[in-house]
């Protein structure tokens, strides 16, 4: 188990101070001078060598990310936008950094704009969030107050940071359509490329990254890469925040080394799940936008991009979504293709009309009032819509889709036949083709 | 996608109060020249906040004046963002999280409270006390399930304790914001299974631990 000594956030549950004081007690913008004065290269280097991964979903990265930004130009200037639009079902790891430990996320910002030479960060906070976006606001001030961030601060690096917000809509995570709602306009996706370093926010270099990857980044630089690279299996480095929720006895949040085994994760932190090990059905293992695995093939598998994803599902956001034998999973992704429908921005066709038409599909086999024949339809459509939309929303749609289809057809089918078995009233209809 | 239309009864005028429009202007302040269009959103926001939680029109032309912006783009963002209240809500706005993570844990008991104390979603009750709608995930699934009302979340919900809270806030009773079972954050229940060397087991007495200033409740 990883050791209290070798956890990054410290403040996770808000049990000490969230203020500048309590977050220098417990290490934060400790000598973060001397970290800038060993230079870009020696920063972004180390990042790249502590193996760290994107945590917003897409596991590339960062220390490469932020490799790609072009040399600063005086008419173009670089910016940092933290994506803290956390809304993927079953994420709220995000949040208990910038309410419980602020200081962490701007102490990376500075570190990370250093880095890329931007010297203007903006943080796009979901709007429901307000006051996570309070304590944020709050840290920040306290940051320029003490003069560790702003125009003249006692880094030697000029820097401003300002706190942004959302009103609701999932597909501002999407880090384009983030970059158009910041800049005013409805949050819909832009075709890339262009990709964002090149035009991003306001057509300048611009880098996106989600909370926990900017906020990891100071502890890692001033423990150091081998450190953090000490944790996990090869490729999937670190340690990393979990959000379990769900059947489990306990759900929570917790700060894991990667690859710790499903079956410690629930059983240390979750106290296992509801009903004991043989009650458990299946699990979606990295926010909603991946998909399910059933219990015998996660029970023991390692919690990391690469064991995920030889799972055809995925470590995602790490937001672990338990379901044991009393869920009934098709209702369940029923419930998440109305969350993608509700989501959809409707720029593209396949998207826009495939996810309402796949929640009108799976709300009747929920019910059983469906056709055999229409799941094979139904995965049809789904592939039709994955790889065929401008963001990776549509992918997100069509993969729990395809979980329940390729892992629980059985139930689908057998709920079809106890209807079919059943006299209604009411005909069965088939889907439009 | 959601079909959203501006309410037909819109009052004559929307102005911001002098606090607010001094608020208003330092939020342009934060981007370039020539970009405050991206204070679109907070202004909009404030509008409502100002407004019991719901955006007249009136308040969407002067959002667009302040920031000149055609009314069509702002009128866009008001439709397009959902927590844009385009029509009058309750008193206490409740904002019910029905995503997978809190469907597991039981939204939809959550749901039969809302219906049969308060009636159907987007309805203001008759004292006008009341309204509610079903979300999507709020991002706080750790203390599932959980609504949001007005600002604050509200969170390990039950039919018994959210019965309970919506007698409180309707008596104007003092309520706890957050975990309504007792639960700091989202920690194990019943004891700390990390941060034990700083905080102890219970999360108060260790060397790391705030003194009881530092309450669940304090705001900020
Ligand atoms: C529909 C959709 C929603 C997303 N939501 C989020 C989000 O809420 N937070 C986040 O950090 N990344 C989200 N992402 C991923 C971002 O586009 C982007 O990859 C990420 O912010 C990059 O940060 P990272 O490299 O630090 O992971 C979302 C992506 C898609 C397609
Ligand atoms: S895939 Fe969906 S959400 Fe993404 S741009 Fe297309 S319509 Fe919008
Ligand atoms: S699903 Fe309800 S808060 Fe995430």
């Amino acid at each position: 188990m990883l050791a209290d000594k070798d956890r990054i956030f410290t403040n996770l549950y808000g049990f000490g101070d969230w203020r500048l004081k309590g977050a220098q007690a417990r290490g934060a913008w400790d000598n973060t001078k001397g970290l800038l004065e060993k230079g870009k290269d020696w920063v972004i280097s180390e990042m790249k060598a502590s193996g760290l991964r994107g945590r917003g979903g897409a596991g590339f990265s960062t220390g490469l990310k932020w490799s790609f930004m072009p040399k600063p130009d005086p008419a173009r200037p670089s910016y940092l936008v933290v994506n803290a639009d956390e809304s993927e079902p079953g994420t709220c790891k995000d949040r208990e950094i910038m309410r419980n430990d602020p200081h962490l996320l701007v102490e990376g910002c500075l570190i990370a704009s250093f880095a890329m030479g931007a010297h203007a960060c903006y943080v796009y906070v979901r709007g429901e969030y307000i006051l996570e976006r309070e304590r944020l606001q709050a840290a920040v001030d306290e940051a320029y107050a003490a003069r560790l961030i702003g125009k003249d601060n006692i880094h030697g690096y000029p820097f401003d940071m300002y706190v942004h917000h959302g009103a609701g809509a999932y597909i501002c995570g999407e880090e384009t359509a983030l970059l158009e709602s910041l800049e005013g306009k409805k949050g819909m996706p832009r075709l890339k490329p262009p990709f964002p370093a090149n035009m991003g926010l306001y057509g300048c270099p611009t880098t996106v990254n989600n909370v926990e990857s900017i906020a990891v980044a100071p502890t890692i630089l001033r423990r150091g890469a081998s450190w953090f690279a000490g944790f996990g299996n090869p490729n999937n480095a670190g340690t990393k925040l979990f959000c379990i929720s769900g059947h489990v006895n306990k759900p929570c949040n917790v700060e894991e080394a990667m690859s710790i085994p499903f079956r410690e994760l629930i059983d240390r932190h979750c106290g296992g799940v509801r009903g004991g090990w043989d009650n458990l059905m299946a699990v979606i293992p990295g926010g909603s936008s991946v998909r399910c695995v059933p219990a015998d093939q996660i029970i023991d598998c390692p919690m990391d991009f690469d064991n995920l994803s030889k799972l055809k599902s995925g470590l995602g956001t790490a937001a672990v979504i338990v379901m044991d034998k009393s869920t009934d999973i098709v209702r369940v992704i029923a419930r998440l293709s109305y969350f993608y429908k509700h989501e959809s921005c409707g720029q593209c066709t396949p998207c826009r009309e495939g996810t309402g038409w796949m929640w009108r599909v799976l709300s009747r086999m929920a019910e059983g009032r469906a056709q055999r024949r229409e799941i094979d339809m139904l995965l049809e459509v789904s592939k039709q819509i994955e790889g065929h939309t401008i963001c990776a929303l549509g992918d997100a749609a069509a993969w729990p889709v395809q979980g329940l289809i390729t892992h629980f057809r059985h139930e689908i089918e057998k709920r079809i036949d106890d209807y079919a078995a059943n006299p209604h009233s009411d005909p069965v209809h088939m889907a439009a083709e | 996608m959601a079909v959203r239309r501006l309410a037909e009864q819109q009052p004559a005028s929307f102005a911001f109060t002098p606090d607010n429009k001094a608020w208003c202007d330092a939020q342009i302040a934060k981007y370039p020249e020539g970009r405050q269009a991206s204070a679109v959103i907070p202004l909009l926001w404030k509008a409502q906040a100002q407004h019991n939680y719901w955006l007249p029109k009136p308040a969407i032309e002067l959002v667009a004046d302040m920031l000149a912006m055609p009314y069509i783009r702002v009128l866009e963002i008001a439709t397009f963002y959902s927590m844009f209240n385009l029509e009058p809500v309750g008193e206490h706005f409740i904002q019910l999280c029905g995503t997978t993570p809190c469907q597991l844990n039981g939204a939809e008991e959550i749901k039969k409270v809302c219906e049969k104390r308060i009636g159907e979603q987007r309805h203001v009750s008759a004292d006008g006390k009341f309204s509610w709608l079903e979300v999507e995930c709020l991002g706080a699934c750790c203390n599932a399930p959980m609504v949001q009302i007005n600002d604050d979340y509200y969170e390990d919900l039950t039919p018994e304790n959210f019965a309970k809270l919506l007698d409180d806030l309707a008596a104007g009773r003092p309520v706890s914001i957050g975990s309504q079972t007792g639960r700091r954050t989202s920690e194990p229940a019943g004891g700390l299974t990390s941060l034990t060397e700083f905080y102890g087991v219970d999360g108060v007495s260790g060397p790391g631990s705030a003194p009881a200033s530092a309450a669940k409740d304090a705001k900020i």
